[in-house]
């Protein structure tokens, strides 16, 4: 029996020819990434271990992202601690606040390469299966023994393949998508299981879409999601990392638990509805929900792929004026390539208010929080009750498109239609 | 290791909210945490639970949040496992690592009611339901797992075992 590329990276991973979904193996792990939120916690799970220095200065990679810069007194002293470790600890890779958002920034900067076993202490780390990695998030006591010594234990997952084709209409996008086969799944589906995305419609994908579909495999309970890695992968990463692109691919015969077929020709725009990630209806169904903020960001949907796309629908358009439209890019690169094409102009004149890059309005930490009895609508992953602010607020999760659609309109619209 | 207790039975998805709610987040005392276990869903649990109880959930128990006060929560408040038909994958995780056994045994939700005496055997994968006589089976934990669980969680075991950890 064959096995897929999840099994393959943990096999090479643990130093085996073969492993099986269930089984129980130590890994030895080629990347460990922290945010700001819980680097302190995990470094003091390390030391409690008893070992005082990382296993490997130059395979730890730091950020300081959630809060960024530092809005409160609490925030700024845990990232004066982290950049006094970062120093003590001599760690060669440490992307300070101008940085942007580390599951961007991670890939952007060649981090990642196909094949690599990658854990990080936050749980969007399966965003970087879109490298053709294994990557999964894990809590501070996992990290603190994978700082201590660089290996951890993990279960082998059932792989769960989702092969999409056709093509998407125009102003229909890789997160609509992703939204759709999470109301599929349904967000406990593909717990412990590994979740691949293949097919035609993925093969034609760009990266920066392939990482919105991976990034939300946790909704669905994923430990990771992975896209097989090829030409696109090897094109995306190759003015980014010196290392020689070695792709892993699933075997014919690999055994998957689950086999799901998507024709995405006729998809609609899709909208996570509050409070569940899998409370998923298409756009027409809740079309004319008045909304008061707009965010487009975060690792889900903040590259310049999605800035793009929603310049074109913005330009020469107005933000209705019962909205505020909250742009918070990716990433330095984002912004750059952005600004250089005119892109932030666009956003500015239409009446966008555009933020450093960062986590901002994801996770109600210091950019565009919803008051009570308010409607958000985002790019972002999750709409849990009072992630943006409070409880009493409604988020809903839709694709960039969608999301400046509606926020010229003030309610929500479906894209096709501007 | 064996394990003998009461069952206190609950339903599919208990999430992490429901084990510990986000307001007792802040509390960095297990003993302190413990007082709030399950507090989301018994008003009774906390103060009437006993050392080597069992809690028994259905599918998904513990999802949600990644934070390690759910099992912590569970473990200090003295409940010696919890048997569940799945559980989520960070909350497993980071159950064992810190010394708590969380199993998934098929066909538990429906075979046990609640207050059945429960013996389990982490190491042949057996729960007994003392009072029906019944058996049931489940994927014992692999012995590096139950080393984990013996030594207190994952911290202690790599503080006491680190040059076999290092090793292949
Ligand atoms: S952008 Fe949002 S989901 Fe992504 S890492 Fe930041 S807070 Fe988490």
């Amino acid at each position: 029996m064959g096995m897929t590329v999840s099994e393959k990276i943990l096999a090479r991973a643990s130093g085996r020819d073969k492993v099986q979904p269930g089984e129980i193996v130590k890994a030895e792990v080629d990347l460990a990434m922290m945010p700001d939120l819980t680097t302190i916690l995990s470094f003091k799970a390390m030391k409690e271990m008893g070992v005082d220095r990382v296993w490997d200065n130059e395979k730890v990679v730091i950020f300081l992202d959630h809060v960024a810069p530092a809005s409160s007194l609490q925030a700024a002293t845990v990232h004066r601690d982290i950049r006094k470790l970062v120093s003590e600890q001599g760690l060669k890779y440490f992307y300070d606040v101008n940085s942007g958002v580390c599951h961007q920034v991670l890939s952007e900067r060649g981090h990642v390469t196909p094949g690599m076993l990658v854990v990080g202490a936050d749980s969007h780390t399966c965003t970087h299966g879109a490298m053709g990695a294994f990557a999964t998030g894990v809590g501070s006591t996992d990290m603190g023994a994978v700082l201590a010594t660089g290996r951890l234990w993990f279960r082998v997952p059932e792989t769960i393949r989702v092969e999409v084709e056709g093509s998407l209409q125009h102003n229909v996008q890789p997160k609509d998508i992703i939204l759709k086969i999470i109301g599929l799944i349904g967000a406990d589906g593909a717990t412990y299981k590994a979740v691949e995305f293949s097919g035609e419609t993925i093969r034609k994908m760009n990266i920066s879409g392939r990482m919105t579909l991976c990034n939300m495999a946790i909704e669905m309970g994923g430990k990771t999601g992975i896209v097989e890695a090829d030409d696109e992968t090897a094109n995306f990463l190759s003015n980014r990392c010196k290392t020689n692109i070695n792709p892993i691919r699933s075997d014919l015969n690999a055994q998957y638990e689950k086999v799901l077929r998507l024709d995405v020709s006729e998809l609609e725009p899709q909208v996570a509805c509050p409070h569940k990630v899998d409370n998923v209806k298409t756009v027409s169904e809740v079309a004319g929900v008045k909304v008061d903020q707009v965010f487009i960001g975060s690792c889900t949907n903040g590259r310049y792929e999605d800035l793009e796309v929603t310049a074109k629908i913005l330009r020469n358009k107005q933000v209705h004026p019962g909205v505020r439209l909250v742009i918070v890019p990716a990433s330095k690169e984002v912004y750059l390539k952005a600004l250089k094409n005119g892109i932030i102009e666009t956003l500015l004149q239409a009446g966008a208010l555009v933020s450093n890059p960062s986590c901002g309005a994801c996770f109600g930490g210091h950019i565009g929080i919803l008051a009570a009895g308010e409607i958000g609508l985002t790019t972002s992953n999750r709409n849990f009750k009072g992630r943006q602010g409070s409880p009493e607020a409604e988020v809903y999760l839709s694709s960039p498109a969608t999301a400046a659609a509606s926020a010229i309109t003030g309610v929500i619209t479906d894209p096709r239609e501007v | 290791m064996r394990i003998k207790g009461r069952a206190w039975k609950f339903g599919d998805d208990v999430n992490t909210d429901l084990i510990i709610p986000g307001k007792y987040l802040e509390l960095t005392d297990p003993i302190e945490m413990a007082k709030h276990a399950m507090e989301g869903l018994s008003p009774i649990f906390a103060a009437r639970v006993k050392p080597g109880d069992i809690v028994v959930g259905g599918r998904n128990f513990g999802c949600g949040s990644s934070r390690e006060h759910a099992p912590l929560a569970l473990k200090y408040s003295g409940v010696g496992a919890v048997l569940a038909e799945s559980h989520a994958r960070i909350f497993y995780r980071n159950a064992i690592n810190i010394g708590f056994p969380a199993l998934e045994c098929p066909g538990i939700a429906k075979s046990v009611e609640d207050g059945d005496e429960l013996e389990v055997d982490l190491k042949e994968g057996i729960v007994r339901i003392l009072d029906k006589d019944i058996w049931l089976k489940f994927i014992p934990l692999p012995e590096f797992m139950i080393r984990i669980l013996d030594s207190g969680g994952l911290t202690a075991f790599l503080r006491f075992n680190m040059k076999e950890w290092l090793e292949k």
